[in-house]
């Protein structure tokens, strides 16, 4: 436990994500190999049923303490998490436990099937064993509330840096059907229990935004035309039967979307396509705000299979029953994206069909309105290109909409982090609701770094209270936030929430008084319907 | 606080004739006072921090001086070097005021020594039974280990401290580990409490012009305003931790994403308040700032009379940027 509890102190202190590769590294070079398939199982949230209540755990504290439970809960609210408020007031330890993750987590197995009077042995045993923080860990794992701020893509780096193991494969690993007790911490990198020629995706084409007249691409004619979707980016492999869902951040997320695995499950070719995946109903392609409640669910549930359907459209297709395609032209390529389509009404998989224009007008025309498509603008692509790899210039180019925009004012502010950890640079705005003001977003870009220093001056000058890291400031400083969209929500406290809001510009010829009000910001959800 | 037989104020806030002060921190020993009486050990940190041209006089520990019938004296507090409590005995009765205070002991304050008395008013910083500091020793050795595992690493261990006290407590924790360097601020007190006669570890003055080479892989102590200031950010492979005891909570330790944060404190803990008071047999207790609320309470219920007095001292220990702790060169 205590290099468990080493690691996890140095992961919970450092921002740097370098530090917290090293220091995950450092461990998969000495921990023994057990413990480093319980880190991995734990870090991506498979982790056994909590056996033993915390309710349980708090009235054992009491007792040992002998502290009134209102001091117990004075003291809870200070710290704010019961696993470390136990492990803080209960008294130092005087046995010593060598006891390694392994074997707590063993332990923890067999503690579920055990009487209370049982369990309260044991818990008794390991708090008079352990020092504060392994203890804190250790009520964590049992409360049944370990938590970590490492995500899958930072745990697959460091195991990619330590192994020399591609992360892509990695990621598939560890995504993999395995447990603990029947695979080895080798295998596990190896990917014996995969077959990772089956998932392995392709590196996404990218483009650059336009930045030209359209016209000056020449003969519109070559060029395939398409709305340029906003949703997940991803790739959907199907080879050998077995389906596999790759976002664009190298996630494996086959699981949160089995209707688009069932879609394809049992079509007779193999393939690999590149697409978006939306939410989409009747046919209508609904906004982000929407698909973000089908993201990061563990568990997708009937009622939200319903609610948020989701359709995977089709960009391109990389590969054709075993051979790589992607150097043919895209309109060669596309061709066997039909074999796929099933009846378009039905599936939930569709095409993102090239445009019908005549000329550069029509194009023009064509991204005016792009918005009420639910799309975020259009994809200029040579119908001669092939699938590039990474972000080439010439062929491909995106061409979006313009912003939409608001003017607000600041009213939180907090430090960056890494190099921007010196200046106030994460922003809060707000707009006015009546005679309140209602924070609408939040923008950590869009001024230079000559501006950041001139806010952080004021915000310094001006912090009316102290949140934690957040700063109150006086509302003052008036800006206008662009954004690409804007739906109802209720996760947010305006009612409205903007997709991917940032600072415009500063405008210092404005006053608080001609920001905009939560009226006329409704008023743009009207409009973009 | 007022002494009202007396006519003189305890570590005031407004600007009064007479101020006796516990110890030199700014939230008790503050600028503006006509007179100033304080103990042997705090005279000249008092006279470097707030002016040189104050009428100030000191006591030595355990000395009696009548002051319009109460007789004060300056009892050793723990908490940094010239820190005392004040006692004060009127017609037979006996008040003591801590100050600050610890009660665990470190190689550089006389210990903290308990005085009977009928009422005792005391700080309550960390008056949550969630604070419990361990020996020096174990501290001392965590620190240390940091520091030659950073020294692996090619990395300089910067520490952040307030810059009194603290910041001797923590080069008396590594003396002899590595060469110590220390910001401008820290460097002035060191000379200020060893010209008094005390003895320090060595430490050597850093500024902006000093060589990197000089820092690498040793030990670097700045006062906490500097935490994300160029001047911290222009080290190269800088390590950075914090010290104090607010560090004993993740949260807080969390909170300013730094390398380490140990748990270094100059108050009492929650066994030490509570030994504290225990042992001045004191039939009233007040309780002034920190946990001021829950420790009143139950000192209540485990049957020693106390009620909360509010005041403005701070209770952050070093986890805040202080404006009075700003550098005064870069």
């Amino acid at each position: 436990m205590k290099q468990f509890a080493a690691l996890i102190q140095q992961l919970e202190l450092t921002n740097k994500t370098n530090a917290k590769i090293e220091a995950m590294v450092q461990y998969f070079t000495t921990a023994p190999d057990k413990d480093k398939l319980w880190l991995i199982s734990l870090f991506t949230g498979k982790r056994p049923k909590r056996p033993v209540k915390t309710t349980l755990m708090k009235e054992w504290c009491l007792e040992i303490t002998n502290l009134p439970e209102w001091l117990f809960l004075e003291s809870y609210s200070a710290v704010g998490d019961l696993g470390e408020t136990l492990s803080l007031l209960l008294p130092p330890p005087t046995q010593q436990s060598n006891k390694t993750l392994s074997e707590v987590m063993q332990d923890l197995k067999v503690l579920k099937n055990f009487s209370d009077e049982e369990k309260k042995t044991y818990m008794l045993k390991a708090w008079d064993s352990f020092e504060t923080h392994q203890r804190f860990l250790i009520n964590k794992l049992i409360g049944g509330s370990f938590r970590v701020g490492v995500s899958k893509k930072l745990l697959v780096n460091a195991l990619s840096k330590y192994s020399g193991v591609e992360s892509n494969q990695l990621m598939h690993s560890i995504i993999g059907n395995w447990t603990v007790d029947d695979i080895t911490f080798d295998d596990l990198i190896e990917g014996k229990h995969i077959n990772y020629d089956n998932s392995k995706p392709y590196p996404f084409c990218l483009a650059y935004a336009l930045d030209k007249p359209a016209n000056e691409l020449g003969n519109v004619q070559n060029w395939q035309i398409e709305y340029k979707w906003d949703g997940i980016r991803g790739q959907l492999i199907k080879r050998d039967n077995a389906v596999f869902i790759w976002s664009r951040g190298e996630e494996l997320v086959t699981k949160q979307f089995p209707e688009l695995v069932e879609a394809v499950q049992d079509l007779p070719n193999s393939f690999v396509l590149d697409g978006e995946i939306l939410a989409m109903k009747d046919a209508n392609v609904l906004q982000f705000n929407d698909l973000q409640k089908r993201l990061n669910r563990k568990n997708v549930s009937k009622a939200l299979m319903a609610e948020v359907p989701v359709n995977f459209r089709i960009y391109d297709i990389l590969e054709w029953n075993g051979t790589d395609i992607r150097s043919e032209a895209l309109v060669i390529r596309q061709k066997h994206i039909n074999a796929i389509l099933i009846s378009e009404n039905q599936s939930a998989i569709s095409q993102s069909y090239g445009l019908k224009v005549n000329s550069w007008e029509d194009v023009t025309a064509l991204r005016e309105e792009a918005r009420s498509q639910n799309s975020e603008g259009l994809m200029l692509k040579l119908k001669q290109s092939p699938y590039h790899t990474g972000r080439i210039k010439g062929d491909w180019w995106k061409w979006k909409v313009d912003p939409l925009s608001i003017d607000a004012v600041l009213i939180y502010a907090q430090k960056g982090s890494g190099r921007r950890s010196a200046y106030y640079t994460d922003y809060t705005f707000a707009v006015r609701d009546g005679d309140k003001l209602v924070t609408v977003a939040k923008a950590y870009s869009g001024l230079t770094n000559e501006e950041i220093k001139e806010v952080s001056k004021f915000v310094t000058k001006n912090a009316t209270e102290k949140f934690g890291p957040v700063r109150t400031v006086k509302p003052e400083l008036v800006f206008e936030i662009a954004f690409e969209g804007i739906a109802l929500s209720n996760r947010h406290k305006s009612g409205v929430a903007l997709r991917f809001p940032r600072i415009a510009r500063w405008r210092k010829d404005k006053l608080v008084s001609e920001i905009d009000d939560m009226d006329s910001v409704k008023l743009l959800i009207a409009a973009n319907l | 606080m007022y002494c009202i037989p007396g006519n003189f104020y305890l570590d005031p806030w407004g600007k009064v004739d007479y101020a006796v002060i516990s110890h030199g921190h700014a939230d008790h020993a503050r600028w503006g006072m006509k007179h100033y009486l304080c103990v042997d050990d705090s005279k000249a940190i008092l006279k470097h921090r707030i002016g040189q041209d104050i009428s100030i006089e000191s006591l030595p520990y355990g000395i009696t001086k009548t002051i319009n019938g109460v007789k004060l004296s300056f009892h050793p507090a723990g908490h940094i070097i010239g820190s005392a409590q004040i006692r004060l005995e009127y017609k037979g009765h006996v008040t003591v005021f801590t100050g600050d205070y610890k009660t665990n002991a470190d190689s550089l304050t006389i210990p903290f020594q308990p005085v009977k008395c009928h009422t005792f008013i005391t700080e309550s910083t960390f008056g949550l039974p969630i604070y419990h500091w361990q020996e020096d020793s174990v501290i001392q050795q965590q620190m240390q280990n940091w520091v030659y595992s950073n020294q692996k690493q090619n990395k300089t261990s910067v520490f952040v401290g307030y810059s009194l006290g603290k910041s001797q407590r923590i080069m008396s924790l590594l003396d002899g580990c590595a060469p110590m360097l220390v910001h401008n601020a820290i460097f002035q007190l060191n000379e200020v409490i060893r010209n008094s006669g005390m003895k320090l570890p060595q430490a050597d003055l850093w500024q902006a012009t000093t060589d990197k080479n000089l820092i690498q892989n040793n030990i670097l102590i700045v006062p906490p305003a500097l935490i994300g200031s160029n001047m911290i950010k222009r080290i190269p492979n800088a390590a950075i931790a914090l010290c104090s005891g607010w560090m004993q909570v993740r949260g807080h330790r969390r909170w300013q994403a730094v390398d380490a944060g140990f748990v270094v404190s100059d108050h009492a803990d929650w066994n030490g308040l509570i030994s504290a008071v225990k042992a001045t047999e004191a039939e009233q207790v007040y309780v002034t700032h920190g946990y001021q609320e829950t420790f009143a309470r139950y000192l209540n219920e485990i049957g020693i009379p106390a009620a909360e007095v509010k005041t403005e001292y701070g209770t952050k220990e070093d986890t805040e940027t202080n404006a009075t702790e700003l550098p005064k060169s870069a």
